[in-house]
């Protein structure tokens, strides 16, 4: 079977059913799951048994479910503010190579500066002023992490135009917006697309541990970063409950980096010609 | 090489400096929010006003930023909102508490990885290669804390041989200090591990092509004394960008592992400032996290320009 005429090698269709499995999980989750998200069903932290297949939490929610619905709340959260974060680094990263230099040492002294505080540190800061929502959460997020994407399409751009046919497009006298959408974007799309699950993962993670930290996702939504932190007590008793939500952010970031790999070798092949991916 | 190091640490210090003014601008973004956040909801506009004044806020934001950042500059960081402690005074022994795991994570992780990254690089493709590659491919992978919690499931819970909370007194000695920070060292560890070692096998196999290389194996010298003897010096420069931007990663990675094993340092301090939405403390850890941050990356590049010959001289 081919993929966008490529045929993945055995690690990336361990990597596309892991997201596929997840995504599918995240959609249907109303369906899947035995018991609602935020009732009480149980004791605390009760066993395995038929009817809890992983064990109740801290209070007496079905840990499956809750996982179930986690996937929802955890990948929807991190993928929204990742396309965000493409949306803005890109579009500016475009802008400083396209626009000349005025609007480049602009962007790029604000962008050196933002870079230069750790993001986990920078994030605290912002969520202490406007408190964690979900919307303050994900427009944060992604603002900072469009950081990371500018310097990519910047650099990206910087080679792109240079080139004759953007030069051709410029006499032509097309405009800045017109040059970026049809003659930069098409040809720096490889290296971004791959660029995106790497910052999936990394925006997946961090979001996790936000919520881990209890600045993240807030109650009585399900997600896996908070769910690693409400059982996390539970660890002294040798109850395993943390572990599984845990083990589902884990399991997801390797699946993503799995296909990124594949991606990635594409893109360095000699032959070239994956510009339709 | 004097003066491009001069000029890289000037240029340091003027990040600092723009970064100070970015965290002040980002927290007095919405002034009024933390009067009313502090005393809630049933505040009348007449106690809101007065607390306004009495922290201060009724001010300009540029007399407000200078007096703050020149009191930083003296070591005086302000006043707790929600309990009116002095910052400096909690937050000192809590950065000796956070410098001390991140010093004994670093302690463990650079030899190890240094050596691991260069046995790989020995013994490229072969078994021990391989297992070195995946197991720090999955470490990178998975988050922080799961890491810790099966360090303190297998380590603590079932053989109880640390501790699973790292609680530490200021009268402790050394030694059991040591021990009861092991898991949250260990953890550290394995986070910073992995990209350090997959640097030093990169940077010593890239250099493995060089003619020099080719000449040192045709003179008959073993694989193992071509890498330490001349591929290492040569591989320098980047092992050490890498281990001290690794160093800066560690200051960030601390926030979690702190809150995971209820370690008392900065980093905890710091997440229940956030919580508390207490901007003064969560000001002075980020200008204390910011600090660590930009002066670890400004000492890499220095280092690299001190190890690598051609970055000696101004071009």
């Amino acid at each position: 079977m081919k993929i966008f005429g490529y045929k993945p090698p055995a690690t990336a269709w361990v990597g596309l059913a892991i997201i596929a499995g997840f995504i599918l999980i995240a959609l249907f989750a109303d369906v899947i799951a035995p018991y609602s998200e935020s009732e009480s069903v149980g004791q605390t932290w009760d066993d395995p048994s038929w009817s809890f297949l992983l064990g109740t939490d801290n209070i007496g929610r079905d840990l499956l479910s809750r996982l179930i619905y986690g996937a929802r709340m955890t990948i929807g959260v991190a993928f929204v503010t990742t396309i965000l974060s493409f949306l803005i680094g890109t579009i500016a990263g475009f802008l400083a190579a396209v626009g000349g230099t005025v609007i480049d040492q602009i962007l790029s002294r604000i962008v050196d500066v933002m870079l230069s505080i750790p993001l986990l540190i920078f994030a605290l800061i912002i969520l202490s002023v406007f408190g964690s929502s979900i919307f303050t959460l994900v427009m944060t997020l992604a603002i900072l992490d469009s950081t990371r994407v500018f310097r990519l399409a910047r650099a990206v751009a910087t080679n792109l135009v240079v080139m004759e046919y953007v030069e051709a497009a410029r006499l032509r006298g097309e405009g800045l917006w017109w040059i970026m959408r049809r003659e930069v974007l098409p040809n720096a799309l490889p290296p971004m697309i791959s660029e995106f699950g790497l910052r999936f993962c990394f925006n997946f993670l961090f979001v996790a541990s936000l919520s881990f930290l209890g600045l993240g996702i807030q109650p009585p939504y399900a997600d896996w970063g908070g769910m690693v932190r409400d059982n996390g007590k539970a660890i002294s008793f040798g109850i395993p409950a943390p572990l599984w939500p845990a083990l589902a952010i884990a399991t997801m970031t390797v699946g993503v980096n799995l296909v990124v790999d594949w991606i990635l070798s594409i893109n360095s092949r000699p032959s070239g010609a994956s510009a339709e991916m | 090489m004097l003066k491009t190091i001069i000029i890289r640490v000037a240029l340091g210090i003027l990040t600092l400096w723009a970064v100070s003014i970015l965290i002040f601008a980002a927290t007095e973004i919405l002034p009024g929010d933390v009067a009313s956040a502090v005393l809630g909801q049933g505040a009348t506009p007449e106690t809101l006003a007065v607390f306004r004044h009495e922290l201060g806020l009724d001010r300009p934001a540029y007399v407000r930023y200078l007096e703050w950042f020149f009191n930083a500059l003296h070591g005086d960081l302000g006043i707790a909102m929600t309990n009116k402690r002095v910052i400096i005074e909690v937050i000192a022994p809590r950065l000796a508490n956070t410098l001390f795991l991140a010093g004994y994570a670093a302690l463990i992780a650079v030899p190890t990885s240094v050596v691991l990254g260069i046995v790989a690089a020995i013994n490229e493709g072969k078994f021990i290669d391989r297992f070195v590659n995946i197991v720090s491919l999955m470490t990178i992978s998975v988050p922080e804390f799961f890491i810790a919690y099966v360090l303190i499931l297998f380590l603590a819970v079932q053989y109880e041989v640390f501790p699973s909370l790292s609680t530490v007194f200021p009268d402790m000695d050394l030694s059991e200090k040591i021990y009861v920070t092991a898991l949250p060292a260990f953890t550290l560890t394995m986070l910073v591990m992995a990209h350090m070692l997959r640097m030093t096998r990169t940077s010593v196999l890239s250099i493995m092509s060089q003619p020099y290389i080719e000449m040192a194996f045709l003179k008959g010298l073993t694989r193992s004394q071509v890498i330490i003897r001349h591929a290492l010096p040569n591989a320098a420069a980047p092992i050490i960008s890498v281990i001290a931007l690794n160093l800066a990663y560690l200051i960030v990675g601390v926030v979690v592992i702190e809150v995971v094993f209820v370690y008392p340092g900065v980093g905890q301090f710091m997440v229940d400032g956030v919580a508390k939405r207490d901007l003064p403390v969560v000001q002075a850890c980020g200008l204390i996290f910011a600090g660590a941050f930009v002066g670890l990356n400004t000492l890499a590049d220095v280092l690299a320009i001190m190890v690598n010959p051609r970055l000696r001289h101004p071009r």
